[in-house]
């Protein structure tokens, strides 16, 4: 037995020596919130670019809570994100510096990075409204799914998944606090069924006949058109851009940030540059169907076929400022419940 | 312990607006769904595997031998993979009411009556389905041990059969039925990812809603302290419930006389531990191969296996520690016995009520400040920095797991040592040999299976554990069950069955492993 205690511990300390792989200086570093297989394709690229070696942890969970634990020795260099609140929160927290270049400044619009630089986008991705094609063609705004006639029509994921926290955000910064209660406990009345499941789900559900509008992003009716198995669903439905006649439809980013104490600031902002280049951006856009934020690269050739829409240009941080509100207003309306 | 104090004193500073808030809107629901959720896997849980255990342990089913082991089987499927696949059969657009509307032709959802599975109903069934086991194996294993003198002098008492496994050997199993009842619902409760498959809002919805929607991670810590207060008072209720009550057997009975069940007695017998078998295993198992049959290659198997030695190598050393642990915890609470000494071991087994991030984030609170203090005193000294060497590798990961499943191995070891008589203890005393010899040539060799099972437990958790090793692990290292949580969460597990299906088969290699040392014996 005490054999078997000393072999655990030194068994142990050999495989924790052996975990801590000091990250060389030649690589960077990065927390992604992103999909790994979504990146990997453009890592790849850039390390047979440079040279330089891109080492990846994915979670969504508790990264901005472990970035700021690790304080100074963070090994951490970027930053990827999914969603504008994210980095609004990794900024309030301090945990990002400025990063700039003559190549992050031109590529990337104002509207799309933070006044003070710490925080660029890279793709941007609409919050679309996908109605049956039994139905019809019909021009949707956000406040019409609020109306009686869709009463047990409609089919949504959680209302508190930052995708439509997002939404709700914009909404109260377009009405007030108020009507956009108002509003959700409307939509909240002409739900088919308690909110679950993904937004492709809300699709198959259409598909199934179960409702006959759902709230989506753009990039899934791509990804659904692809798959041989979802395909049927995507066949099956419209995708909406809303509030064409006015504002335009709601759109959130997918960005990019570098954390405060980056180890490696040169390769970082290589690979920022990198990032926002024409053949990465093209290549970022398509592999999840989003919208490149840089002026004059096109999306894939299937996302171009949904057709020019206007977006709402309400600006991101004004988003990210409600979202705490839109957060309260979702508990009131007891949306999920 | 450390991390669920830290986690305690986390929590002191959070504010009141947001409780209030939550207390005003959606906390009552929260609340409510909780509670029933308990209780509802708690009582399924005892439903599906006591009698289990039972029939096992004392009657002549057919095949028993090897339902022996196929009723563990559901302990290798993570609850989260269960969840997601039962949701996806059973749903309205899932396959089982496409083909009923197809066959009947029914156009909408007023056509017919079909279950919703996504009700804290269908997820007590499902979670329950999974986590039965624990009550399962705990109570057979204490059904076992029991002494048969106890029953046969009971029937010379004139009671029948009957009688006396209600009065006698139920009786006698109810601190192991209370443990494994305790882990299947702190095991519930702390679970995030199989409720939000189902669309139930409970109180971990609402800590993580504080935590990552509210960015108040200190009134997250504190309904998660409210969580453990639940938990803690259920277990000191039962604890209260059974005090000044100990049952001890010197003489294990291992040549028992199995009843002999009548033929209605013995299908009714056979189709409730198939069904279990099935419902828990066979099923999900059957939908995983179908889609690797379709889905998967051989290089994908190259790079799952290269992944899966990841995970066998956090399993493993997580239960060999905590089992020493728990081992050490236990004998020498036995051997001095004091109420101050019970404390530490009872509030240690509460990590297994921490949701799993929750837990991660009270490592990184602990091991952060400490990190920091070696790399300054590293820099001091004039050497180089010496990076995360304790929040930002596997060792974290490590200690988590032991933190979190310490709870599994205290309880089946403390079990089994609460098997061994008291005399046993001062026995060797008599015969003039110290206390470390007598440990070792006493009470080891008599707790070897509750150490096999306590180690197998502790294993088989920590290779499905996904939340706490997705955010304490270093770069560029992939377990199964974050790649599996990869594909899941881009509703692709089609891609990552055979991932699933590997993290079973790894969960099955200890159990046949325990199950041929019995047979050897």
């Amino acid at each position: 037995m005490l054999n078997k205690i000393w072999f655990s511990s030194v068994a142990f300390i050999a495989l924790l020596s052996a975990s801590i792989n000091v990250v060389a200086s030649d690589d960077v570093n990065v927390y992604s919130y992103r999909q790994p297989f979504l990146v990997k394709p453009l890592f790849d690229e850039f390390t047979k670019e440079t040279g330089i070696k891109v080492n990846v942890v994915f979670a969504k969970k508790g990264m901005a809570e472990r970035l700021d634990r690790e304080g100074e020795y963070s090994p951490a260099d970027i930053l990827l994100t999914t969603d504008i609140s994210r980095l609004i929160e990794l900024k309030d927290k301090g945990l990002l510096q400025a990063a700039t270049s003559a190549e992050l400044a031109t590529a990337i619009p104002t509207q799309f990075k933070a006044s003070d630089d710490t925080w660029y986008a890279l793709t941007t991705r609409v919050r679309n409204i996908y109605s049956a094609k039994r139905l019809g063609k019909i021009d949707f705004n956000y406040e019409d799914l609020a109306d009686k006639k869709w009463q047990g029509k409609i089919c949504t994921r959680s209302g508190k998944h930052p995708y439509n926290v997002a939404l709700v955000a914009s909404m109260i910064a377009e009405h007030g606090e108020a009507d956009t209660l108002t509003w959700l406990e409307k939509v909240k009345a002409n739900l088919a069924r308690k909110p679950q499941g993904s937004d492709r789900a809300q699709v198959q559900a259409i598909h199934q006949k179960l409702c006959d509008v759902s709230l989506g992003n753009s990039y899934y009716f791509g990804n659904m058109l692809n798959d041989d198995k979802q395909k049927v669903w995507a066949d099956a439905v419209y995708i909406n851009f809303p509030n064409q006649s006015n504002r335009g439809a709601h759109v959130n980013i997918s960005g990019m940030a570098m954390a405060k104490h980056a180890p490696n600031k040169a390769n970082a902002l290589a690979l920022m540059n990198f990032l926002v280049s024409e053949p990465a951006q093209k290549m970022y856009a398509e592999t999840n169907m989003e919208y490149p934020v840089r002026p004059g690269v096109k999306p894939s050739k299937l996302v171009a076929t949904w057709g020019e829409f206007k977006a709402d240009d309400l600006s991101l941080e004004v988003i990210a400022k409600h979202r705490k509100t839109a957060l309260i207003l979702l508990d009131k309306a007891q949306f999920d419940l | 312990m450390t991390p669920v104090v830290v986690m305690l004193f986390g929590s002191l500073n959070a504010s009141s607006d947001l409780f209030s808030h939550l207390w005003a809107t959606v906390l009552p629901e929260y609340i409510r769904n909780t509670l029933l959720l308990g209780i509802l896997v708690a009582a399924l849980s005892f439903c599906f595997g006591v009698p289990a255990a039972a029939i096992i342990s004392q009657t002549n089913i057919v095949m028993g031998k090897q339902l022996r082991w196929l009723l563990m089987l559901p302990l290798a499927m993570p609850a989260y993979l269960v969840a997601y696949l039962y949701t996806d059969l059973f749903d309205y657009a899932g396959p089982v009411q496409r083909s009923l509307r197809a066959w009947f032709d029914w156009q909408s959802p007023n056509d017919y009556y079909f279950f919703d599975i996504r009700t804290i109903g269908g997820a007590a069934v499902v979670i329950a389905l999974v986590l039965f086991p624990y009550v399962y194996m705990l109570t057979r294993t204490a059904f076992e041990q029991q002494d048969r003198n106890l029953l046969r002098a009971s029937r010379l008492l004139g009671c029948t059969e009957r009688q006396s496994f209600y009065k006698i050997a139920l009786p006698l199993a109810r601190p192991a039925i209370a443990v494994a009842l305790a882990l299947v619902v702190m095991e519930t409760l702390a679970d995030f990812a199989t409720v939000q498959y189902f669309a139930v809002n409970t109180l971990t919805t609402a800590i993580y809603d504080t935590w990552l929607g509210y960015s108040d991670f200190a009134a997250a810590n504190a309904l998660a302290s409210v969580l453990m207060l639940f938990i803690l008072f259920a277990v000191v209720a039962e604890q209260r419930a059974r005090a000044g009550q100990r049952h001890q057997s010197s003489r294990p009975n291992s040549n028992q006389a199995l009843k002999q069940l009548s033929l209605g007695q013995q299908i009714i017998a056979s189709i409730f531990c198939w069904s279990l078998v099935f419902a828990g295993f066979l099923l999900p198992v059957i939908l995983l191969l179908s889609m690797a049959f379709e889905y998967a290659d051989y290089a994908q198997l190259l790079t799952l296996l290269d992944t899966g030695e990841n995970s066998i190598e956090i399993a493993t050393y997580s239960a060999t520690i905590a089992t020493l642990i728990a081992l050490v915890l236990g004998l020498f609470q036995r051997l001095h016995q004091s109420k101050a000494r019970t404390l530490p071991v009872q509030i240690s087994g509460f990590g297994y009520a921490i949701p799993g991030t929750v837990l991660a984030m009270a490592m990184l609170a602990t091991f952060g400040p400490l990190d920091h203090a070696i790399n300054d005193f590293a820099k001091m000294l004039g050497f180089s920095a010496p990076g995360l060497i304790l929040s930002g590798t596997v060792f974290a990961i490590i200690f988590a797991f032991v933190v979190r499943f310490s709870a599994i191995a205290n309880g089946t070891i403390s079990a089994g040592i609460g098997q061994i008589p008291k005399s046993l203890d001062f026995a060797p005393a008599s015969l003039g040999v110290k206390t470390l010899p007598a440990i070792f040539r006493v009470h080891l060799p008599l707790l070897k299976s509750s150490i096999l099972v306590a180690w197998l437990l502790v294993f088989v958790e920590a290779m499905k554990e996904l939340p706490a090793v997705l955010l304490l692990r270093p770069f560029n290292f992939e377990t199964l069950s974050t790649q599996i949580y990869q594909l899941i969460s881009d509703e692709r597990l089609e891609q990552g069955a055979l991932g699933a299906i590997l993290i079973v088969l790894f969960g099955l290699l200890p159990i046949i492993f325990l199950n041929r040392q019995k047979d050897n014996k």
